[in-house]
């Protein structure tokens, strides 16, 4: 089926060419990293992860939106998502693929990687988080090809995949929980000592990936032959909602928590993210950014007269996305190390060099992603299942 | 019925120790003065033996720090174990970010926050302390190290293997004291003269105090307690009763940072 990627009109070469160049800006700028080390990057002593393990906290909610669609279509047979619970399996490849690159680009010694293998150590959820991870990219690898593979010479599949999509499923659910028990296990770090945390990944990530996947799914519908169908997009865009506000209402009580327990510890860093800290501002203007453009989702979401309108319901979409970002891509791992253990104020912003690094990341998922879904949407297109 | 066992095998332990140290006690004592003899009289005087079954701690006596006194320890710590001073990454950067810290000083405040009482002496609340690892008896660090770089010795030591970290920093964020420095540059590059006896790290790895393991197995002090003038540090083996430390501590109200995190800190301070 990889022909499927050989064969393209200009602009699917001309986007392949523009990914290719950005992987290879960003790799250059990796370079530059690996051979003078993470002082290229805004990390230190004090705000030791940044940018690259935020992005990775985030990139594993949106690893989930494979399973919204698998639980609906394969427990519950919701036809409607037979169509492209492909895309999310695809998704989930590239989105984990991203992960582990961003673990990877973080590490101080990346030559020893291999380091968590040889000496494994259950008692670090880092090693659990790198065995869930790699599980579930496989799961979807050999899920989504298989299938896709059975569709193209028309059988059914087989058992045996059947086996490994309800495999797949708690799976999906443990990366994020793993990934939350990076954070909510650490003595001393209040803001992420919560019991809710996963609970918190798991509504991220199901209101955040799919989003992601129903933009793709508009633009396809809209520059490709493939149409999902006016009642995927509908009842994905109601499990997103649901999702949303679960996100908003955890939220909202670790606020209550902290501030009416008034424990101080447990104030701080949301002090520090909604008004600032000794002097400290930099996320106070992505805080509320993100709270604002999540109240604003909130009121496209929930009407169904706004939601079932696409001329809302698209732009509702970015903003999620956005909003969710820059609360879990951007927020919550920064803030957990201010202040410091001393209660120091120490502040951390990206550099340019670690932008550029990132950037080259998202080139390599958003490029598997592309590779994938032209071979989907064209086997789709063979058997005569891309139009609805 | 667990905490009963613990106290057994603890007083166990204790007991060995007597026998060995009765046995040992004229070698040691042979020892001790060639000691004396190579290395010169010094601060505090070496161990009268090296211990096998020892559980490792400090006592802090912050009434008696000055700001010379700690300098000289800082500065015995960084010169033993080739710690790189690195220059701000830019002008006017708040703080040092490629900063590698061991032992430092720090504001009463900051190392015990919450534990700032309105109204406390002035010569508690205004001199500085100094903080270090806690070589903690149940190190979070320890717990998180995905590749077991970071571990535990049998004496209590929490310590590296700067060959086997990759660099990942679970540890740092593990860790509620803020003990762990990362070498985000390499530190032989900073100019420092080296010491040959203790190994430079190279970029990309954590590190942090390691309660002078080295000096210990020789059977010396840490240098930094070995810095010092006037006992401002004490340092001791926990499981025996009869050492110096345990006298202090009996004698002393003594306190611990952030106890309530259950790391059972093993650096303990005299306010
Ligand atoms: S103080 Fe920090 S680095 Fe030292 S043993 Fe305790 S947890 Fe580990
Ligand atoms: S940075 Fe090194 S010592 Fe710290 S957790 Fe990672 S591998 Fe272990
Ligand atoms: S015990 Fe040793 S390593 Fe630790 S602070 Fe003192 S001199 Fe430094």
């Amino acid at each position: 089926m990889l022909e499927k990627a050989l064969t393209g009109d200009s602009k699917y070469w001309g986007w392949i060419g523009f990914l290719l160049l950005l992987i290879a800006v960003g790799f250059g700028a990796y370079l530059r990293q690996f051979n003078e080390g993470l002082t290229l990057t805004g990390l230190s002593r004090d705000v030791s992860w940044g940018f690259y393990i935020a992005q990775l906290t985030y990139l594993v909610g949106v690893a989930a939106s494979g399973v919204m669609l698998v639980m609906p279509y394969y427990l519950h047979d919701h036809k409607a998502f037979g169509k492209i619970t492909i895309l999310g399996e695809f998704m989930a490849v590239g989105a984990i693929t991203m992960c582990l690159l961003f673990v990877l680009v973080d590490l101080g010694q990346p030559m020893r990687m291999m380091n968590m293998i040889i000496f494994p150590t259950p008692n670090s959820v880092l090693f659990w988080d790198m065995v869930v991870l790699n599980t579930y990219m496989f799961l979807n690898i050999i899920i989504g090809w298989t299938v896709l593979q059975n569709e193209r010479k028309g059988i059914h599949y087989q058992k045996w995949v059947k086996v490994l999509i309800y495999l797949s499923i708690p799976f999906a659910v443990s990366i994020h929980t793993v990934t939350a028990f990076l954070y909510a296990g650490l003595p001393g770090r209040h803001f992420w000592l919560t019991a809710i945390m996963a609970p918190r990944f798991l509504a991220g990530a199901f209101c955040a990936g799919p989003a992601i996947l129903l933009l793709i799914v508009f633009f396809l519908r809209r520059f490709t032959s493939f149409d999902a169908g006016d009642k995927a997009i509908k009842s994905l865009a109601v499990i997103i909602t649901y999702a949303m506000i679960l996100n908003v209402f955890f939220l909202l009580l670790e606020l209550f928590t902290a501030f009416y327990s008034q424990v101080p510890g447990h104030m701080h860093a949301l002090i520090y993210l909604f008004a600032g800290l000794h002097g400290g501002h930099a996320l106070v203007p992505v805080m509320w950014a993100s709270v604002i453009l999540a109240v604003i989702v909130l009121i496209l979401l929930i009407p169904p007269k706004f939601r079932n309108n696409y001329n809302l319901l698209i732009p509702a979409l970015i903003m999620l996305v956005l909003s969710t970002w820059l609360e879990k891509g951007v927020a919550l791992v920064v803030a957990g190390f201010i202040p410091n253990p001393l209660e120091h104020v120490n502040e951390y912003a990206p550099t340019l060099n670690e932008l550029v690094i990132s950037v080259g990341v998202y080139a390599v998922g958003a490029l598997i992603v592309t590779v994938l879904y032209k071979i989907a949407i064209g086997v789709k297109a063979e058997v005569g299942d891309a139009a609805h | 019925m667990k905490s009963d066992r613990r106290h057994f095998l603890k007083a166990a332990g204790v007991a060995t120790i007597g026998v060995a140290a009765g046995a040992t006690a004229a070698e040691a004592n042979l020892l001790d003065s060639a000691k004396e003899l190579l290395l010169g009289p010094k601060g505090a005087a070496p161990y009268p033996e090296a211990k096998k079954n020892a559980r490792w701690a400090m006592v802090v006596d912050t009434r008696k720090l000055t700001a010379e006194s700690m300098e000289k320890m800082i500065h015995a710590c960084n010169h033993a174990h080739n710690i790189p001073l690195h220059p701000l990454r830019k002008k006017g950067d708040k703080y040092n970010k490629d900063e590698i810290k061991w032992i430092w000083e720090e504001e009463f405040e900051n190392a015990f926050p919450g534990q700032m009482n309105e109204h406390l002496p002035p010569k508690v609340t205004q001199n500085e302390v100094l903080v270090l690892c806690n070589q903690c008896e149940n190190p979070a660090c320890v717990r998180v190290c995905p590749t077991k770089a970071t571990f535990q010795r049998d004496d209590g030591i929490v310590i590296m293997d700067f060959h086997r970290c990759i660099g990942c920093r679970f540890c740092m964020a593990a860790c509620p004291y803020g003990s762990r420095s990362f070498n985000f540059k390499d530190p032989r590059i900073a100019s420092l003269e080296i010491n040959p006896e203790f190994p430079t790290r190279m970029k990309g790895v954590v590190e942090k105090c390691n309660f002078c393991a080295e000096q210990l197995d020789k059977g010396l002090q840490p240098h930094c307690v070995e810095a010092c003038e006037n006992g401002e540090l004490v340092f001791g083996d926990m499981n025996d009763p009869e050492s110096e430390i345990r006298k202090v501590l009996r004698n002393n109200y003594t306190i611990r940072r952030k106890p309530e995190v259950g790391t059972q800190p093993q650096v303990y301070y005299i306010v």
